[in-house]
């Protein structure tokens, strides 16, 4: 509870310091309007913003639980196979040598203005942390635990599946908190590039017709959503890995 | 792999004594290299069926290295050769307790302690059977309470006891050990000593421990190994049947006697 008090005050005197920047400054309402008039606008168009933010949601949902299954996969193939440790690694370092905003416009040429080629983008930008934390994971497994599962002759599969991937579960809790965290970057940039629906879509939109207050709307709604997913992704591993320590500031976690 | 099919896991009940008995184990010209320093070479040792044989050292003069060796996790050099008396594959017939518990975090104590069918299943057909017997062997080891909790929540004599079980789960006739209890308090490492003691009798047991008092308390015959490369020492036997009492003056005369042996034998390094 306190926890969320927090939050709340943060964001109150976050908006304040907005508000008292504008009227302070004497700003526009076209360059930076207040938080107030941005409010407003949110409940104008409430039915708009919240058409195109389903799209997004859907994206970065899609994005995000396609990109972290596809990324496991990748490092348990990395982990049990030599042949894909020498061909896939290469390929997986070099694939984060471009960046996602330079191939956006070839995945919409190919993919279309539809929710594909944004997924598809998610979809890449999560790849890359989930497998590396993972695969790293794996391969760090407590030598002591291979050694007993080795003098109780475990099959190379048991020692894959109930060895070396639950341990790497915390390891794979950070990748996807990454994932989370950079998800909605991809589907935006995607909408960016080339689209008819979504909040990058209508930011956009609104901007180029100086509609700066529905403009900041959807950013906040945006902002709110990628807090949310990272906050549900967090609780969730959180309980998937309860049984790891947490040993640095532990003593913050109480009063929350 | 084919000795462990052949045994049944429902044989096993708690009110019947487990006596896979232990067959004697012979290590011959044992060698281990390390770059250019030869821990140990044309080292013998006879594990005798069904005793408890120790082996105290220094640090670093190859102890770890020879249990690993006789557990198969390591290679000797050429030459090493590690066979049974009864001439049957020693593989599959070993049981391994390290220092550390070795408890998975995330299992429950019953599944930590019925893992090795787990690890080894091919389909987890009869894992409620597994797990019967994972519960019974603790509450053999006193932990009966304890089979849902976490090892987190356990206290490290709890987790050893835990690990105990999960080595009578494997149900092997040869049990070793690489220090088990040395990071236990005194206490609770005496009850252990007592336990393990009682639930390996009739195994052929390999200890290998710092502790000069454990392996008086423990062991059928007591080795020092010592020097560059490393020797064994003529064995100690002690009388009477483990667990001694920690008490007894003769037990305390041989310990000294021990300790004598253990600093020339530091001396020498």
């Amino acid at each position: 509870m306190k926890r969320s008090l927090r939050l709340a005050a943060v964001a109150a005197g976050l908006l304040g310091l907005w508000h008292m920047i504008v009227v302070v400054a004497a700003l526009p309402h076209f360059i930076l309007p207040t938080p107030v008039r941005v409010f407003a606008a949110l409940i104008a168009q409430a039915e708009l913003i919240a058409g195109h933010a389903l799209v997004t949601l859907a994206e970065i949902v899609a994005g995000l639980i396609i990109g972290t299954l596809l990324g496991a996969l990748g490092a348990l193939s990395l982990a049990h196979f030599r042949p894909a440790r020498q061909w896939l690694l290469p390929v997986v370092v070099v694939s984060q040598a471009i960046p996602v905003f330079a191939i956006a416009p070839i995945l919409v040429l190919w993919l279309g203005y539809g929710m594909g080629s944004k997924i598809a983008m998610a979809i890449i930008i999560i790849f890359f942390p989930v497998t590396t934390a993972f695969y790293d994971g794996l391969r760090r497994t407590d030598p002591g635990w291979i050694d007993l599962a080795t003098t109780m002759n475990a099959t190379r599969r048991a020692m894959l599946l109930r060895v070396r991937l639950p341990a790497a579960m915390p390891a794979l809790a950070s990748g996807i908190r990454v994932a989370a965290a950079v998800a909605p970057i991809g589907a935006v940039v995607g909408e960016w590039v080339g689209s008819s629906a979504g909040l990058g879509y209508l930011m956009l939109h609104a901007n180029a017709r100086l509609q700066i207050d529905v403009m900041f709307a959807a950013l906040l709604v945006l902002a709110v959503f990628a807090l949310a997913v990272y906050f549900l992704v967090d609780a969730f591993l959180r309980r998937l890995v309860h049984w790891q320590p947490v040993t640095l500031f532990a003593r913050d976690q109480e009063d929350t | 792999m084919s000795s462990i099919v052949d045994r049944s896991p429902g044989a096993v009940t708690a009110d019947t004594p487990r006596r896979a008995a232990g067959p004697t184990i012979d290590v011959h010209a044992a060698r281990l290299v390390f770059g250019s320093s030869v821990l140990f070479d044309a080292l013998d040792l006879s594990l005798a069926g069904g005793q408890w044989t120790c082996i105290l050292g220094p640090s670093g003069v190859g102890k770890s290295s020879l249990i690993r060796i006789v557990a198969g996790l390591e290679r000797g050099a050429a030459g090493t050769r590690i066979a049974a008396r009864d001439g049957r594959d020693l593989d599959g017939r070993i049981a391994w307790m390290a220092q550390q518990d070795l408890l998975f975090p995330w299992a429950r104590l019953a599944a930590n302690v019925a893992i090795g069918a787990r690890l080894r299943a091919s389909s987890s057909g009869d894992h409620g059977a597994s797990l019967a017997r994972a519960r019974a062997l603790l509450a053999e080891v006193g932990l009966g309470a304890y089979a849902d909790a976490y090892p987190a929540t356990c206290s490290g004599g709890m987790r050893q006891r835990a690990a105990i079980a999960r080595t009578l789960f494997e149900d092997r006739p040869i049990v070793l050990m690489d220090e088990p209890f040395s990071a236990l308090d005194a206490v609770t490492r005496l009850r252990l000593q007592e336990l393990a003691a009682a639930m390996l009798a009739g195994r052929t047991v390999l200890l290998v421990t710092h502790d000069p008092l454990e392996a008086l308390r423990l062991g059928h015959r007591i080795h020092v190994m010592a020097g560059r490369p490393a020797r064994l020492g003529a064995p100690l036997e002690p009388a009477g049947t483990p667990p001694r009492d920690p008490g007894d003056p003769a037990l305390l005369a041989l310990q000294a006697e021990l300790l004598g042996r253990l600093r020339a034998a530091d001396d020498q390094t």
